[in-house]
């Protein structure tokens, strides 16, 4: 078994050349992607290996990016957009939501428009204004999207691949923080065998609490696990990796067990993916639970300056409060 | 001439092909071959000295005033039921038949064209069933043809989005090798006036610039986006935008169906040859409402619509069959009543389709489906069933 240790970037990067070297018809198309590698060098070294028709270097235009890549779709190819950053999606979000997210059920099936929306996204780089948002319940609430995201370099690999060999649209989220971390990767794995994409999966197992968690939030809600266990108290996290269609599954059996959750995520609470969260398990598990179901998030402001993002962000003492108040109820 | 002209006795009726220059028409650099008193202009230079014609058989001129006077028939009983409250809305193509009709017959079968909502002449130049869009204005459902298929895609209603589509569709032509020859495949983009005005156009001229794509945007310009006249979209003429992104514009009289088919059927040969996109801005004028929901009378002149009604696509194609000894009366009788047949025969069949079944609405969202969604749809149709009598 080839299992090298990569960083997310890394893997991602490797995954992409994998999509392209097993289909002819994968293109990557975005802002800086050829020649530079993207700003975060996750397309690195790909245009120089499978030429200027397969990595595209676009014009200036979100828009034109998604809605180009809408008409490679229909023609038959399967791109990969990347936007450079979370903030620069809004001129193309009329593309994807009335376009991208509607051409299977306005086409009645007949058309379909298997492409990739690759953002990095979230903060803690300490970047400038647009560049550290998590628009991600944006595109959780249009149907007919699916929109994951990885926490780890194995799952960045792996769910790269199967989001390009899916036949939805997919909006893959990049939790752009985590670039840089390192972990195991099994490069040889069939994707066949690989966990499947539509899934949450148990990231630390636990008894005591539920934690849940995805993308940025993941290594926090693990450390934070790591932390309550000197303490004495076992929390169970749960990374979501799909935000659309969610997969609870795992959370409900977890919750029935611990009687107890806290959901964690950047963007801000109001209306976030946590409401809907707390909502479903509120519903499902109400005669397991403890106390209510608790979240954890950003705050409801625009992404502040990054001289006070660590104070914006979730970060392990916060989780761990939340932790602490599900038990003191 | 006068009697005793020396040269009255060797000119033959078509010894002398006339060339018109564009412009020749009082409105600026418009392409014509057919005046809108029926006289045949054998040749007409555009902007950049491209000559246009047409060659076809008589078979084919009585074939394109066939097309003319069925899609407006057609249109006009759409229109009608709309009215009677059959369909909940009705984009109206009146006025702009020889455009839609022109380029619609340019194009050759391995040609895609990208529609928006309007283009139910082009719809039926490419094959389809009338009745397709109706399904989509009555509410049955969302157009029911296969893009793939027809090579036209589905009607696009947020303006100007399909033009990127018909740009990236036509990036991939290229990648795929298709252009460079007679067989090559061009893609052809609709949109109207009030579109230009969009990002999505421009990044689109952007797009097909840069990458040489093998497309024709095709502006049909009416004159009106809504209410707004064109003052309000551009202070230049359309067409003459093309310069500034780097390809040829022109600009055709949109309601002579002969101009448009040479034009289009240019730009496309081009385009297949694959030596890029062009812009023609199809110089028309929509006589009924945008849609069935606004009321014209409000912004417009009643003299500006009977200025364009003297310009009428088929009374003009009316009088060159006639004058041209093309045809007789009774042709006009036949097609008249064929065109009636037809609307008659759409009428009867729309008031026939049925409302979809309610849960059929949670078709197609994915492909492979969701079981998110499934389970949705188990518990509406349980809920359905829970109604006595329920037939869901």
């Amino acid at each position: 078994m080839a299992t090298e240790t990569l960083t997310l970037g890394k893997a991602l990067n490797t995954g992409l050349r994998r999509a392209l070297e097993n289909d002819p018809k994968v293109v990557i198309m975005g802002e800086d992607v050829g020649k530079l590698g993207g700003v975060f060098r996750i397309t690195d070294g790909l245009q120089k290996d499978f030429g200027d028709q397969r990595v595209i270097d676009t014009p200036l235009a979100e828009s034109g990016i998604i809605g180009t890549a809408v008409g490679l779709a229909i023609r038959g190819f399967r791109p990969v957009c990347e936007i450079q950053f979370d903030g620069f999606v809004y001129p193309a979000y009329d593309q994807i939501v009335s376009q991208v997210a509607k051409m299977h059920y306005r086409s009645q099936g007949k058309v379909r428009i298997p492409m990739v929306i690759r953002i990095p996204y979230g903060g803690g780089i300490g970047a400038v204004e647009h560049h550290s948002e998590s628009p991600e319940a944006y595109f959780a609430h249009t149907a007919g999207l699916k929109v994951v995201t990885c926490a780890n370099p194995q799952d960045a690999y792996v769910m790269i691949q199967q989001a390009i060999a899916s036949d939805d649209p997919i909006v893959f989220l990049e939790p752009k923080r985590r670039y840089w971390e390192k972990g195991p990767v099994d490069l040889d794995a069939p994707l066949a065998d690989a966990y499947p994409l539509h899934s949450a999966r148990v990231a630390r197992p636990g008894t005591d609490a539920t934690v849940l968690a995805y993308g940025p939030m993941v290594r926090t809600a693990l450390d934070a696990a790591t932390a309550a266990a000197e303490d004495g108290r076992e929390l169970e996290v749960i990374d979501l990796r799909t935000l659309s269609p969610l997969d609870l599954t795992a959370a409900y059996e977890s919750v029935k067990r611990t009687g107890r959750c806290v959901v964690v995520h950047e963007a801000p609470g109001n209306l976030g993916l946590g409401s809907e969260v707390a909502a479903r398990i509120t519903e499902e598990c109400f005669y397991s639970l403890e106390s209510p179901v608790l979240r954890v998030t950003g705050f409801d402001i625009p992404y502040p300056a990054a001289r006070v993002e660590e104070e914006y962000l979730p970060d392990l003492d916060r989780v761990l409060d939340a932790v602490d108040r599900t038990f003191g109820w | 001439m006068a009697k005793g002209d020396p040269g009255a006795a060797t000119r033959s009726k078509r010894a002398a092909p006339r060339t018109r220059r564009a412009a020749a028409t009082g409105e600026p650099e418009l392409v014509q071959l057919l005046t809108p008193e029926g006289e045949r202009i054998e040749t007409a230079l555009g902007p950049d000295g491209t000559e246009y014609r047409v060659d076809f058989t008589d078979d084919e001129y009585r074939g394109l005033y066939r097309d003319l006077v069925l899609v407006r028939k057609l249109d006009a009983e759409a229109t009608a039921l709309q009215r009677q409250g059959e369909l909940g809305l009705w984009a109206s193509l009146l006025g702009q038949e020889a455009a839609q009709v022109g380029s619609g017959r340019a194009l050759r079968a391995q040609d895609m064209a990208f529609p928006t909502y309007r283009e139910h002449g082009v719809l039926y130049c490419r094959g389809i069933d009338p009745i397709m869009p109706l399904g989509l204005f009555r509410g049955v459902d969302q157009g029911g043809w296969d893009p793939n298929e027809f090579k036209f895609n589905m009607y696009t209603i947020v303006i100007g989005a399909q033009t990127l589509h018909a740009t990236g569709y036509a990036m991939g032509v290229a990648m795929d090798g298709k252009t460079g020859g007679e067989d090559g495949e061009a893609v052809i983009a609709y949109f109207g006036d009030g579109a230009t005005s969009q990002g999505d156009v421009n990044e689109a001229f952007v797009w097909a610039s840069v990458f040489n794509a093998p497309l024709v945007f095709f502006c049909q310009n009416n004159q009106y986006a809504i209410s707004e006249p064109l003052e309000r979209q551009t202070r230049v003429p359309l067409y003459r935008r093309a310069g500034g992104f780097g390809f040829p514009g022109v600009r055709v009289d949109g309601n002579d169906v002969l101009a448009s088919y040479a034009v289009t059927r240019h730009a496309l040969d081009t385009a297949r040859n694959g030596q890029g996109p062009s812009l023609i801005e199809a110089y028309t004028y929509r006589m009924g409402a945008h849609t069935t929901s606004d009321d014209p009378t409000r912004y417009r002149i009643a003299s500006e619509v009977e200025a364009w009604q003297a310009k009428d696509p088929i009374a003009r194609m009316k009088a060159f069959l006639l004058k041209q000894q093309i045809v007789d009366e009774s042709f006009f009788a036949e097609v008249d009543e064929q065109a009636r047949t037809e609307s008659v025969h759409l009428r009867e069949r729309v008031l026939n389709m049925p409302d979809p079944q309610p849960v059929s609405m949670f078709d197609h969202v994915y492909p492979h489906g969701s079981a998110e969604l499934d389970e949705q749809r188990a518990r509406f149709s349980q809920y359905m069933e829970s109604f006595e009598g329920s037939a869901h």
